[in-house]
């Protein structure tokens, strides 16, 4: 169920908030524990909050009023994000233990919209990975085939959400960790431009690149999420202060008469799975059947994403994981007696990351070193440009650009843990976006020997209706994003 | 060319991280394969191309000074991993020698 059809239910009284929110926990019993979605769940709370929402639901329905649009729909949300007075990891064992004083804007904006958190989903510890094996804990399975990842680093959300244990849910995406993972989960997965939704209280990963996005089952669902995320938070230097459309209204109906969709040729690459081009391609003809008119476009510098995004993030995440001493909050490592607070820091440190966030801390204080800076920060930073430019100059011929999410479908678990480059290959298609702080939506297009196959779908920064009319356009002329993993 | 294990122990001091040998040597070959490959960079001409930092044009963004509500302090001092008896300052091992 989609919190679209849940809201409209929910307004005839059809069903309650209890037993929508009861539905979804009793189905985390049944599955969870091969799943492994969720680190934190809190059913008492949430069966609260949907026990205080009927309450609201009532006196709406009896005074004719509408409600909030979310009031009463459970929601999961990625470990990366600040919930006061619940659990908040960040995947890693140096936060093992932080119960956040304060929410996210995120979390404050969705509260305000009435909706219900059921519990916090795993992720690549600090989002830095492809898979979630990354995770401290545990990694979590793709509900379409239980030996192969979800995708990372939202994948707790992808994985909850495709196996209807949320009705809709958050992640974060600094290189494709919202896309990739709803890619590799059959469901819906939308980056807003970067500056379009506030990332006070988001964990830091790279503050230039990080940008909180809907999971969800369907299109109109990831326009309503938006809109209850979208807009300038005095709280957060970065997000925009520019008008918020009315995403679901824009949704249409839309015509795609006449719409330039740009199809950029380096997407589509020696190495890539056949059926995922297949897929990919046989969706570009759909758009066309709609009245799209396709034309091939030149990104020249996306091959150059890979490293550039490999450098920026990583020196951005080695300034932001500075803050994790031992000293505010989490782990501090067992103090010798004589043990000075130098010494216990690094311990902290060496003891409380993982091996991919300590690579990447590595690479990033490496890249920023005196010597390297140029050679490598600065390099990437002007490749930046380039790759933005590129994007510039394609959306003077074309509305939207249309390209594979991913390169192939999920992967085994365990199969690239070894061969950190070979994971860093799984975001190629996802990277350039985050470079250019543009908008981009995967999308259900299809099923490859029964696993799941995203097209993504790019607009100008600040165009998310754009993007999200020509998804909405699709998924109604056919039927990928219904189909659900035979769990 | 692969990192060497001073420069390796280098870095990791300067992230105040510490690292097993074994650590150290996965690093040396993982760090210079990412390395290499960051090295098609240089494939470019980028001398007249400005940096991007940001996406965002932004430039300082100002507020009116006024006090506004800030987290408590016991909110706050509950994640600390140790404090002084009456909670009110984090605790850390001596910085400063006698």
């Amino acid at each position: 169920m989609t919190a679209h059809e849940a809201y409209r239910l929910l307004q005839k009284g059809e069903i309650s908030s209890v037993e929508l929110t009861r539905a979804v926990l009793d189905r985390i019993d049944t599955v969870d524990a091969r799943l492994k979605a969720f680190l934190t769940l809190i059913p008492e709370q949430a069966l609260e909050r949907a026990r205080a929402a009927d309450a609201l639901w009532a006196e709406h329905r009896r005074a004719g009023t509408s409600a909030p649009g979310l009031l009463g729909i459970p929601m999961a949300i990625k470990d990366e994000i600040c919930t006061q007075g619940v659990l908040t990891t960040a995947g890693s064992k140096i936060l093992y233990n932080f119960v956040p004083p304060y929410n996210a804007e995120v979390m404050e904006r969705l509260h305000a919209a009435g909706a219900v958190l059921i519990g916090k989903t795993n992720n690549d510890e600090f989002a830095m990975g492809s898979s979630t094996e990354n995770s401290a804990f545990f990694p979590t399975c793709n509900p379409w085939d239980l030996t192969r990842v979800p995708g990372g680093s939202s994948g707790g959300s992808a994985a909850a959400l495709a196996a209807d244990e949320t009705i809709f849910a958050l992640g974060t995406d600094t290189g494709g960790s919202v896309r990739q993972p709803a890619a590799l989960c059959g469901v819906v997965g939308l980056r807003p431009s970067y500056g379009r939704v506030s990332r006070y209280g988001v964990i830091a990963f790279a503050s230039s690149l990080d940008q909180v996005g809907p999971i969800t089952k369907d299109v109109q669902d990831a326009a309503l999420i938006l809109g209850t995320l979208a807009g300038h938070d005095p709280k957060e230097a970065t997000s925009v202060d520019l008008p918020v459309p009315d995403y679901v209204a824009a949704l249409g109906p839309v015509t795609l008469q006449g719409l330039r969709v740009g199809v950029p040729k380096e997407y589509f690459i020696e190495g890539m799975q056949k059926g995922v081009e297949d897929a990919v391609r046989a969706a570009i003809r759909v758009l066309e059947s709609l009245g799209a008119i396709t034309q091939e476009v030149s990104l020249p510098h996306t091959d150059y994403s890979l490293p550039a995004y490999y450098l920026l993030a990583p020196a951005e995440a080695s300034a932001n994981l500075a803050r994790y001493d031992g000293v505010k909050y989490g782990l501090r490592a067992k103090e010798g007696p004589t043990d000075e607070m130098w010494a216990v820091m690094r311990e902290t440190r060496g003891e409380g990351f993982g091996a991919e966030v300590k690579r990447r801390i590595m690479l990033g204080t490496y890249a920023l070193s005196a010597g390297y800076y140029d050679a490598y920060y600065l390099k990437a930073q002007k490749v930046r440009t380039l790759i933005k430019r590129d994007f510039d100059q394609a959306f003077k011929q074309v509305d939207v650009i249309v390209a594979p999410t991913t390169p192939s479908v999920a992967f085994k678990i365990g199969e690239k843990v070894d061969d950190p480059l070979q994971m860093y290959l799984a975001d190629v298609f996802t990277l350039a976006q985050s470079l250019a702080g543009i908008p981009a939506i995967s999308i259900p297009c299809g099923l490859v020997d029964g696993l799941p196959v995203g097209v993504q779908i790019m607009g100008q920064a600040f165009d998310e209706a754009r993007v999200l009319q020509v998804a909405h356009a699709y998924e109604q002329a056919t039927d990928w994003h219904t189909r659900r993993p035979p769990l | 060319m692969p990192l060497s294990r001073a420069q390796v122990q280098h870095i990791a001091d300067l992230a105040r991280l510490e690292l097993t040998d074994a650590e150290i040597d996965r690093m040396q070959l993982q760090l210079s394969a990412i390395l290499d490959h960051a090295a098609r960079l240089q494939e470019l001409d980028t001398e007249a191309i400005p940096p991007t930092a940001s996406v965002v044009p932004l430039a300082n963004v100002m507020r009116e000074d006024v006090v506004s509500p800030s987290l408590p302090r016991e909110a706050v001092l509950a994640n600390a991993p140790d404090t002084d008896e009456k909670g009110e300052f984090f605790r850390v091992r001596a910085i400063l020698k006698e």
